[in-house]
Order: C-alpha cells, then sequence, then structure tokens
C-alpha cells in the first residue's frame, strides 16, 4: 500500500484569482445544532474546502475560497441546510483559464 | 433602470448564450445579453475540445483568428488500474486537413473572443451584472429579469436562459428543478504549464498538432467518473470528474481523487516539472436525455446545460450548447418575423427544431446508459480495469507458463469476478443501451 500524501487545497486555491466581496457571503448555511447527513458531507465534496467543522460539531462556512461549482446547492439547498446564490456581478472566482 | 425594451434578453455569456446572441443580433434584432463574470468567459471551466462544425455554422472563418490551441491528431482511451493502463490510440495523417475538425481550446480565452464577434454582430453586452430573477407578469409570462446592478426591471420580449449546468434563475421561478446530485457529475481540473517543446516531445507531436486522453478505471474509486488529459500549446489540461452523487456516498475529496490520477505511474511523467497556474472545478450534466426539462414557456426558452443538454458517453457538451443556442435564436426571428407573440406556443418550434437536430437524436440514442453506469459504477469503473489489466499482464508476461494455462487464468478471474451471468448480463446491458 502506497502512503497517500494529503492534498493541501489552500495551495491549489493560491494559483487562483478572486476578487472577494466582504461582508457579503453567497452561500449561508442554516443555524443548526447537530448538522444533517447532507451538510456533513461538504466537509469532503466542496472542492474548495469552504465547509469546516466549528468546535462546537457544527458545519460553517467561509466562501473567499469558493469556486461557485454549484456542487453543495445540489447537495444541501433541497434540505434547507444552505442559502445558495451567485456572487455579485464581477465578484467572486475569476477563471484566467478555466 | 434601463428604460429600452429589448426583442430578446440573454442571461448568461458561455458557450450557449454567445451563440445565441450572435444569431439574434446577426438577424437584426435588438439583443441585450448579461453575464455575473468579469468577461465571457471569466467562470467557464472546461476540457476543452471544440467542435469546429458547430462553431463553423455560426462563424465560418473562425479559423482566422479564434484563439485555438492544436487541432487534434490523435485520441487515446486509457483503461486504468492503479499501476498500468490498458490503452487504445487512434491516430490519424488524415486529422492534418486545411480545416480541421477538433480543437483543443481554453475557455476562458476562448470566450472573450466568441463574445467579441458577439459584440460587432450589435449585441448589447453587459457584464459583471448577475441576474437575480426573471420578471414575470400577474399570468407568470416571463417579460424581463431583475439583476443586482440598476432597481427595477429590464423587459424584453422573450428571454433566454442560458445560464449553464446550475440553472439557478430557471429553478428559482419554478420553470425546472434543480439538478439532482445522481444527474450532475462535479470535474476538478488544473492547469500545467510545460515549454511547448516538451510537451510535443512528450505527446509525440509536431507543430500545432495535439491529443487528447480520457481514462476511465480504478481512477475513479468505484464511482461513476472519468479523467482526462489534453494537450494546449503549452499548457496541460489535466482532470478528472464523478458524479455528485458519489462523491456524497463515498467521502471522496474531489482534490484527493486529483491528486492520485496526478500520482498514477502513466500519469506522473506526462506532467512532471510542470507549474500549476490554477486550480478550477465545475458540473457537468449527466443525467442525459430522461433528464432534459421543460424547454420553453411563455416568454421564455432554456438552451445549453441549463437545460442538460450534454452527451456525456461522447464527452459533448459546448457543441450541444452552441447548437441549442443557435437553434433558439432562429426559432425565436421566425416566430418576430411573423409579427407573433412570444407565446408557449409559438416557442415550441425551438423544440420542434431541435428535436430534429443532432443534439436531441443524439441524447435519445444513448438514453439508458447514464442510468447503466450509475448503477453498475463498480463493475464498469473497478472491476473490469482490474480484469483487463490482469488479462493484459497475463498474455504479455513471458515466464514458462504454457499459454493455454493463461488464458485459462484469465478466463477463471473473469467468471470469478463476475459469473458467467453477470458477464452476459453486464455485454447485454452495455450493447442495448448503446443501440
Ligand atoms: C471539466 C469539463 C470538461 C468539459 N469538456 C468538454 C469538452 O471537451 N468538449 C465539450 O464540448 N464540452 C465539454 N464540457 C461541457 C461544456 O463545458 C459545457 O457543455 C458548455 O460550457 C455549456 O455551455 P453553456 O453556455 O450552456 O454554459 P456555460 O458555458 O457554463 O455558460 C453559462 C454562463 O452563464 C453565466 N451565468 C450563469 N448564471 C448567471 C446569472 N444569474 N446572471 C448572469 N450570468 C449568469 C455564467 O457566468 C456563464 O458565463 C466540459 C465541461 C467541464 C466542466
Ligand atoms: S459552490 Fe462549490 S466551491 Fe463553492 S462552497 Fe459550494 S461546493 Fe464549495
Amino acid at each position: 500500500m502506497s502512503i497517500e500524501p494529503s492534498v493541501r487545497v489552500e495551495d491549489k486555491l493560491f494559483y487562483n484569482r478572486y476578487l472577494v466581496d466582504a461582508g457579503r457571503a453567497h452561500i449561508k448555511v442554516r443555524p443548526h445544532t447537530t448538522p444533517s447527513p447532507e451538510l456533513l458531507s461538504m466537509l469532503k465534496a466542496c472542492p474548495a474546502r469552504c465547509y469546516e467543522l466549528n468546535d462546537k460539531g457544527q458545519v460553517e462556512i467561509t466562501v473567499d475560497g469558493c469556486i461557485e461549482c454549484g456542487t453543495c446547492r445540489v447537495i444541501c439547498e433541497g434540505s434547507g441546510d444552505i442559502e445558495w446564490s451567485y456572487p455579485r456581478g464581477g465578484y467572486g472566482v475569476l477563471f484566467k483559464f478555466g | 433602470m434601463i428604460e429600452e425594451k429589448f426583442d430578446a434578453i440573454v442571461v448568461g455569456a458561455g458557450m450557449a448564450g454567445n451563440a445565441a446572441a450572435l444569431t439574434l443580433a446577426q438577424r437584426g434584432l435588438k439583443v441585450l445579453q448579461l453575464e455575473r463574470g468579469e468577461y465571457s468567459g471569466s467562470k467557464n471551466v472546461q476540457g476543452a475540445i471544440l467542435y469546429a462544425d458547430m462553431l463553423e455554422k455560426l462563424i465560418p472563418d473562425f479559423r482566422e483568428d479564434a484563439p485555438l490551441e492544436r487541432h487534434l491528431v490523435e485520441q487515446r482511451f486509457w483503461m486504468m488500474d492503479d499501476r498500468s493502463h490498458t490503452g487504445l490510440h487512434y491516430r490519424s495523417d488524415d486529422f492534418n486537413e486545411e480545416k480541421p475538425n477538433r480543437y483543443t481550446i481554453i475557455r476562458a480565452q476562448f470566450d472573450k473572443w466568441f463574445s467579441q464577434k458577439v459584440r460587432e454582430a450589435g449585441a448589447t453586452v453587459l457584464c459583471e451584472t448577475t441576474v437575480t430573477e426573471l420578471a414575470q407578469d400577474a399570468y407568470g409570462k416571463v417579460i424581463g429579469v431583475r439583476t443586482d446592478r440598476a432597481d427595477g426591471e429590464i423587459h424584453a420580449d422573450v428571454v433566454i436562459l442560458a445560464e449553464g449546468v446550475n440553472g439557478l434563475l430557471g429553478t428559482r421561478a419554478g420553470l425546472r428543478e434543480r439538478p439532482k446530485p445522481d444527474k450532475v457529475a462535479l470535474a476538478v481540473k488544473e492547469m500545467h504549464f510545460l515549454p511547448r517543446e516538451t510537451i510535443e516531445a512528450r505527446f509525440n507531436l509536431r507543430g500545432d498538432e495535439g491529443m487528447v486522453i480520457e481514462a476511465a478505471g480504478t481512477i475513479s474509486r468505484g464511482m461513476t467518473g472519468m479523467g482526462f488529459i489534453y494537450a494546449n500549446k503549452e499548457c496541460i489540461s489535466l482532470g478528472i470528474g464523478c458524479l455528485v452523487a458519489d462523491f456524497q456516498r463515498t467521502g471522496e475529496t474531489p482534490y484527493g481523487l486529483l491528486d492520485r490520477f496526478k500520482r498514477h505511474p502513466s500519469v506522473a511523467p506526462l506532467i512532471e516539472g510542470s507549474e500549476v497556474k490554477e486550480y478550477a472545478a465545475h458540473l457537468i450534466p449527466e443525467g442525459g436525455f430522461k433528464a432534459i426539462p421543460q424547454l420553453y414557456g411563455e416568454g421564455w426558452v432554456v438552451v445549453g446545460d441549463a437545460a442538460q443538454l450534454n452527451n456525456a458517453i461522447h464527452r459533448e457538451g459546448s457543441n450541444l450548447a452552441m447548437t441549442s443556442g443557435r437553434i433558439a435564436a432562429e426559432a425565436i426571428f421566425q416566430v418576430k418575423s411573423r409579427k407573433d407573440p412570444m407565446t408557449a406556443e409559438n416557442l415550441s418550434l425551438y423544440k420542434k427544431m431541435l428535436d430534429e437536430s443532432f443534439v436531441i437524436k443524439d441524447l435519445k440514442k444513448y438514453k439508458d446508459m447514464p442510468a447503466l453506469m450509475h448503477t453498475q459504477s463498480q463493475n464498469f469503473f473497478l472491476t473490469y480495469p482490474e480484469l483487463v489489466s490482469k488479462a493484459m499482464q497475463n498474455f504479455l508476461r513471458v515466464d514458462g507458463t504454457p499459454k493455454v494455462e493463461k488464458e485459462k487464468t484469465t478466463f477463471k478471474s473473469f467468471i470469478k469476478a463476475r459469473s458467467w451471468s453477470g458477464l452476459f448480463g453486464d455485454a447485454f446491458r452495455l450493447a442495448r443501451a448503446w443501440r
């Protein structure tokens, strides 16, 4: 068995350009005490690792590195766990290559 | 508020939106196109293979100034297990033709060029503007859009929704459902830069010749998915995508999958020493024919990825997007020329024309493939690739074992893994879905 080196998403996001809309998060997690299975799956499924567990075991989001793929919307919007929008025009990720 | 009323508003400046806006503007309609990105392309992600035929129908002389990377002369299909790949390669000098059929492109750059053509044709293109909602009258007819810019609404006779796979506006207005986790794939992708000569030497290319690799097997860890490696002039697009439902079920991470793919012994030497300049992620519609939603209604039509028009088997999407955008625009032009209103009944012409095109015909042909691939993912993406690798190795390794015995071993390993009925069942189901 080969050993899996851990992948640092932060290093990957560092390549990208963003225009962060400070104070206006385009995705919001509904306040909760215990996260739903859908919300918990985002800890792994988000390609930018925007979702994290806080020390109370609740799921939080930091949208600064979001690449606007929509995966969390597909998984979590239906169950009401999150509110999902695009960033305001011109803000968010700016792909040079795509 | 923009007081003017437009003949048509196009939401989105991707492949579908640009094709639609260009076609309408070329026919003299007053078009407003809205795009949330800084420029057309700044939000868009693709492999990317461009199919010339569909672009030629819009811009016949595109080869003169479009930012094309390489024309494809070779296609490689790889079936991978953890340490090997079994390949099927097709290369032909016939592809070195005057007007090549397929090119690699870089979407952000290509879309910028495409958007310039839309402007030159006379459309008004407004970037950095997110459309937040469709404006509807008391009867539910779409009469325009609301944006995050100006207060109030912008009005038009018809709205073309070219908003891509997420299709937020359509869902918000109740025109169609949100894509389901088992009907969309999440792809992650990196751009690896290398000197031009290095790319040409590693991939056996001369001049502007290009090649692409499509890979499936244990790289997706039992999930329904594919990897890809596309050669551009001075960079390599490398990525992997799997069904969102599979990510949700397995707890695999997209970036973990990507890094494993990069470290695979067949892949690592191809990108050795490269400089990564971007990491992107995007969804791809995978539901096929059965996932196509309502395509038109009172005052609106939907085109491209937003309508889930994507052929996952052949990895075609942008050409379906361009074609549906063009056909929708042609239908709208016909309705407009007759001075008829943009009612659902009149706009049904778009669906009629689309049904007659390759877009719907191809998707119909493969209507059963998505379900087959999704329910049998363990077999198609784990078991078979491993069996094929073992069989190949058994065939090639010269170790004094008589060939008859070698063949028996291979045969037995297939039966053991899938049983007779399993093997025949899979072959039968695959043949039927392919038909
Ligand atoms: C990794 C990957 C590889 C692929 N490889 C290939 C390939 O090799 N060949 C191929 O043919 N296809 C490929 N595809 C599929 C192809 O990219 C899509 O089918 C195609 O881009 C769809 O075009 P579209 O115009 O419908 O959507 P998009 O290109 O996604 O464009 C949608 C546009 O709408 C804008 N928008 C969305 N919502 C709003 C809003 N509310 N307000 C304003 N603007 C908005 C977006 O910013 C975007 O510019 C690939 C896709 C991926 C993800
Ligand atoms: S949209 Fe994609 S990148 Fe952004 S938070 Fe959701 S899953 Fe993560």
